[in-house]
């Protein structure tokens, strides 16, 4: 199971803008490099990275072969009402890594 | 690494000409009265030597990514899946609390005799408390352990004894440091003591402190431990690195520690 951390705010203002910040542990091995012995070192990459807020997608990026090693995201949603907030990758496999947190809106 | 080993080789042919002319290897060091060059007031940690940039990423405590490995030791830590936990042991209020532990590694360790660092004591606890494996040096797990554990004595100074039965593997390590090694002929100190503040291509030399170990090198594009750091350094002037682990790593570590005192542990620092 790879590391997530995630830093979101627990509680807002109804139609305040939150920032929320996502990492998570993972090589992101190119696929264009190769071992000491002269082996390509095969790909090993995330490709998509999605948040939901209840349910409702509100920010999505694809990832390539040049994103560094234990990608960091930053984006905004508005706080609109109290619910969950999922962060979701998923790697060239379509293997899924998930993690969620509970926002309060008042 | 093949990429790295080479573009390291690059940049210390250059330097040979700049080391050519330069004086003989320093007297041995034995008191910071000795290295007025590197006397308290002058030392300064390796953050103090890296761009703007870095060094926010290292103190931002969410975007530094070696927290990643901190974050994955403290689960480790608590873990009770294969019978008592660390945490069982070492709960932080209680008399096995580990704040301040890695402040006073590596240590003569008086079960055997032998040199342990902070890695390696964490094994020792693996076996001897825990009936389990050792977990292989520079395994994710080990660095995660070793991580979560610097870091609860990040801020707090190095204090290792050097003296008594710890003397021989000083006196070892302090070698290791003033000793030509490699095709390139330089020692640690020739870098570390001599040129510090100078630019070696694109880097800037610090001082060479271990302060920032276990830590995360965006050449790496990873986490890892401080032997593996000397081992970069090592091939970088095209000598035979040691082993992870190696005896004489552990030696220099602690001579390293002791040429840091006054330094916090930054644990995990970023690097370039
Ligand atoms: C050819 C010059 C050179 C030699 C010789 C050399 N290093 Fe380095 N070392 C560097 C450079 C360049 C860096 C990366 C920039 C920096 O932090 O100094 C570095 C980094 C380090 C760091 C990490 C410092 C930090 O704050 O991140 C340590 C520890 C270190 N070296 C130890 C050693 C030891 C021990 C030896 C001898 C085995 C050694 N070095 C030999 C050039 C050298
Ligand atoms: C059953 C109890 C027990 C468990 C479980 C245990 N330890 Fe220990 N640990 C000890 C004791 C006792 C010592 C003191 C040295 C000795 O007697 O071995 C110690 C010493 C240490 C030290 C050195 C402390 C110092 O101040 O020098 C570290 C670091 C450490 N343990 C880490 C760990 C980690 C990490 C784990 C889990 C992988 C762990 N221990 C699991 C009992 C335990």
């Amino acid at each position: 199971m790879s590391t997530i951390r995630i830093a979101a705010p627990t509680i807002a203002n109804k139609g305040e803008v939150i920032e929320l910040k996502a990492m998570i542990q993972h090589e992101m091995e190119t696929g264009y490099r190769r071992d000491r012995f002269g082996k390509e070192i095969t790909r090993d990459i995330l490709k998509y990275f999605e948040c939901f807020y209840n349910g409702e997608s509100v920010f999505k990026a694809e990832f390539f072969a040049a994103i560094a090693a234990n990608p960091f995201l930053s984006f905004f949603t508005t706080a609109t009402e109290s619910g969950t907030l999922e962060f979701r990758w998923i790697d060239q496999n379509g293997v899924a890594s998930s993690q969620s947190v509970e926002l309060e809106v008042s | 690494m093949s990429g790295m080993a080479a573009r390291l080789t690059v940049f210390c042919g250059a330097l040979i000409v700049a080391f050519a002319s330069e004086k003989m290897i320093a007297q041995e060091i034995t008191s910071f009265a000795d290295r007025p060059d590197l006397s308290p007031d002058k030392v300064q940690s390796g953050f103090n030597f890296l761009t703007a940039e870095t060094q926010q990423l290292q103190t931002d405590s969410f975007a530094n990514p070696g927290y990643l490995w901190v974050d994955k030791g403290q689960r480790l830590f608590t873990d009770s899946k294969e019978g008592k936990s660390c945490q069982f042991c070492h709960d932080a209020n209680s008399e096995g609390s580990l704040i301040g532990a890695a402040t006073r590694y590596p240590l003569v360790d008086s079960a055997t005799n032998a040199l342990v660092n902070l890695e390696e004591r964490i094994n020792l606890c693996r076996t001897r408390h825990q009936q389990l494996p050792e977990f292989i040096y520079e395994s994710d797990e080990l660095l995660s352990l070793t991580a979560y554990v610097a870091n609860l004595s990040q801020g707090m100074p190095f204090d290792v004894v050097v003296d008594g039965d710890a003397e021989p593997f000083f006196n070892q390590g302090r070698e290791y440091f003033f000793q030509r090694k490699g095709q390139l002929n330089l020692a640690c100190s020739q870098c570390h003591d001599d040129s510090w503040g100078k630019m070696l291509r694109g880097d800037r030399i610090s001082q060479g402190h271990s302060n920032a170990f276990p830590g995360y090198r965006l050449e790496w594009q990873t986490f890892g431990s401080l032997h593996r750091r000397i081992r970069d350094c090592d091939v970088g002037v095209r000598a035979e690195p040691y082993q992870l682990g190696a005896d004489i790593y552990k030696s220099l570590e602690l001579y390293l520690s002791w040429r840091a005192a006054d330094l916090h542990i930054e644990s995990p620092g970023v690097r370039r």
